[in-house]
């Protein structure tokens, strides 16, 4: 349906500062109607507040938000056609399920309260729990309850506030396979806000990183993380390894760059910048080992040889950690085809790859910014 | 037989179970029974004395009657006084629940200016030794020339349940998540309806808590009353008055009838919220 609509949501220049910090830096962002977008990104980098100013729960400092084309920038939050999952699923302890989920409707005096309700406790699989109250029900059932009562209103744009925050790793799996099926049925636009990436990258159509109270990146999520455009979107959005080196020239379609005395090759089109000093990146999935007397497959990027430092075995892949001189670590996952690992704790080995993975970022920031940090909160 | 329970039964022969006896374990028992039985004395005797068939004063017992229950207002001016003492608890409870609610609500919901202020002012009718606030509030009437009787009484109750009700409904309003209140906004309920339909529900336990202290607190109070009454007579001043001359029975009827009322209120709403929780569970 590749109609022109109006987009769901716009938002122009929208800055929000608390005090001298500016928590949202002049954000511009179309998001299309029906589509999931993902907004992702550290705690702290103004993702949520830039959901709350949708939602009408913060007022920007300056800018403008459009809902379905309309601007509803100086509407208070109950005039908005928003819902939001919260966080916290702030479900109304006195009610009832069935009628916490009627609340909306309610407010809006809408018709046929009951049978909606019913059909939106039926949509997240907890028809038969309606009379019960918000405190019998189990940290997944409250977050079913608490989409229950934002879908039911069908509103312009569903905002979702971390909704998978508090559950544990295997319900969150579930639940988000669960929200993407709800997403596709009821065809609503939903607005996810996350930091995590998995979450992000498993359903959202559209991911927008978010750093510092700034869009860094946004696109489908294969192309985010096959081309990440800094260094910050190739180390949030799963793990990258990133060499500093040098332009040196060119090669039809490849750029010829100088990376700890190895030469490799990086497609044009998938260089952010073409001269200079740059970052040299690579997925570890992407690596593949050389042990001695082995030779890459023509057309592949070629470094080392390194030591390997690490091998951990993790079930459906094996991950080495590769120290490589003047380069530092590289991270290299294998898949284990062949059982467990193939090489051992010590060996010399050299990591090549093909060149079309390879991906070329400007040499100007930090390798490490985005990369997960021990001390920081999750 | 211990040569044929064996070894694996050993383990489980509950020695440790067959303790020797210790001072100790009858003493905290017997402490916690004295302790009772001190704080229930007076009560005790309160109820009891209200069946004396007193003669001019009930302080020695003269023998069981019904006759002071059958006629609880036989004494002059007794049951004046509890009615009086019960309108200007309601009143002054209506009033400073409603105003202490408020209070409360701005204190723990919003930032002004003043606040740290306004939530010491308020805790000071509660730390000032009530002589110096009936004194005070005496000097206050009598210099802006203001008759005393049930409105002053009811001003000087006011003025301090209003504390006791800030402290316990914002207790309350601390302990509530404030995105519940956004929820209801992001649900379509205007401020008003998110006030009524979620905050004031949830606040509700605490407002009653801090109702039933202020009515308490304002039927008990003798000192303020006292200082700003005037001749109007409130039913522990009428008991402090009459106890010159000899307390009428009838008070003790009275006195235990508050005494029953209170337990029977703390009864029901044990029972209500028992058979909520077990709905629940059901």
């Amino acid at each position: 349906m590749p109609e022109v609509t109006t987009p769901a949501l716009e938002l122009m220049s929208v800055t929000k500062s608390f005090g001298s910090f500016l928590a949202v830096d002049d954000l511009d962002l179309t998001i299309p109607a029906g589509s999931f977008f993902a907004l992702l990104g550290p705690s702290g980098c103004g993702k949520t507040t830039t959901l709350r100013m949708v939602a009408g729960l913060e007022q920007p400092t300056s800018g403008t938000v459009c809902i379905g084309g309309r601007d509803v920038t100086g509407d208070r939050a109950h005039r908005r056609p928003v819902n939001t999952v919260f966080q916290s699923y702030a479900l109304f302890p006195h009610l009832t399920i069935a009628d916490n989920v009627a609340f909306g409707l309610r407010r809006r005096r809408q018709h046929d309260v009951d049978a909606k309700v019913k059909e939106a406790l039926d949509l997240v699989e907890l028809g038969h729990l309606g009379e019960r109250k918000p405190t019998q029900l189990s940290g997944g059932q409250a977050q079913r309850v608490a989409l229950a009562r934002a879908i039911v209103n069908r509103p312009e744009l569903l905002l979702l506030d971390e909704p998978l925050g508090a559950l544990d790793l295997k319900l969150r799996r579930q639940m988000q396979l669960e929200l993407k099926r709800i997403q596709t049925e009821v065809g609503l636009t939903f607005v996810h806000v996350t930091h995590d990436q998995e979450e992000a990258m498993t359903m959202a159509d559209t991911v927008a990183v978010m750093n510092k109270g700034k869009i860094e990146q946004m696109g489908p999520p294969e192309e985010l993380y096959s081309r990440p455009h800094t260094a910050f979107v190739a180390n949030f959005l799963g793990q990258s390894n990133l060499a500093p080196g040098q332009v040196v020239g060119r090669e039809g379609d490849l750029l010829l760059v100088t990376v700890g005395g190895a030469t490799v090759k990086v497609p044009v089109d998938r260089a952010v910048a073409t001269t200079g000093s740059v970052l040299v990146g690579v997925r570890p999935e992407k690596i593949g080992l050389l042990i001695e007397g082995q030779e890459p497959s023509p057309n592949h990027n070629v470094v080392g040889p390194g030591i390997v430092t690490d091998v951990s075995f993790t079930g459906v892949s094996t991950q080495y950690q590769v120290e490589v001189e003047h380069l530092g670590t590289f991270g290299v996952f294998s898949q284990n085809l062949l059982g467990g690992a193939t090489v051992t704790l010590g060996t010399k080995v050299r990591l090549a790859w093909s060149q079309e993975f390879t991906f070329g970022l400007d040499g100007d920031q930090d390798a490490a910014e985005g990369a997960a940090d021990l001390d920081a909160e999750p | 037989m211990s040569a044929t329970t064996g070894p694996v039964v050993r383990g489980t022969v509950p020695t440790a179970r067959r303790r020797s006896w210790h001072l100790g374990d009858a003493l905290i028992p017997v402490l916690a029974a004295l302790a009772f039985i001190y704080l229930l004395v007076p009560i005790v005797y309160t109820v009891a004395f209200s069946f004396n068939d007193a003669g001019k004063s009930n302080l020695v017992w003269r023998g069981f009657t019904w006759k002071n229950w059958q006629n609880p207002c036989g004494a002059p001016q007794v049951c004046e006084a509890f009615r009086n003492s019960l309108s200007v608890g309601v009143v002054a409870t209506l009033i400073a629940t409603v105003i202490g609610t408020l209070l409360a609500l701005a204190l723990a919901r919003f930032a002004f200016r003043g606040r740290p202020a306004v939530n010491l002012l308020v805790f000071l009718p509660m730390s000032t030794p009530e002589v110096v606030l009936g004194a005070a509030l005496l000097a206050q009437f009598l210099s802006l020339r203001v008759q005393l009787g049930f409105w002053t009484v009811v001003a000087a109750h006011v003025m301090f349940c209003i504390s006791f009700v800030v402290v316990t409904v914002k207790a309350r309003v601390a302990g509530l998540d404030p995105a519940l209140e956004e929820a209801a906004a992001d649900l379509y309920a205007s401020p008003f309806q998110a006030f009524w339909r979620v905050t004031f529900p949830l606040l509700l336990p605490g407002i009653a808590a801090a109702a039933l202290l202020s009515f308490s607190l304002s039927f008990d109070d003798f000192i303020i009353t006292n200082f700003n009454s005037g001749s109007f007579t409130t039913f522990p001043k009428f008991v402090y008055v009459s106890a010159t001359r000899g307390i009428p029975p009838q008070a003790n009827v009275i006195g235990s009838f508050m005494f029953v009322a209170a337990l029977a209120i703390v009864l029901v709403a044990q029972l209500v919220s028992h058979a909520r929780g077990k709905r629940r569970a059901g």
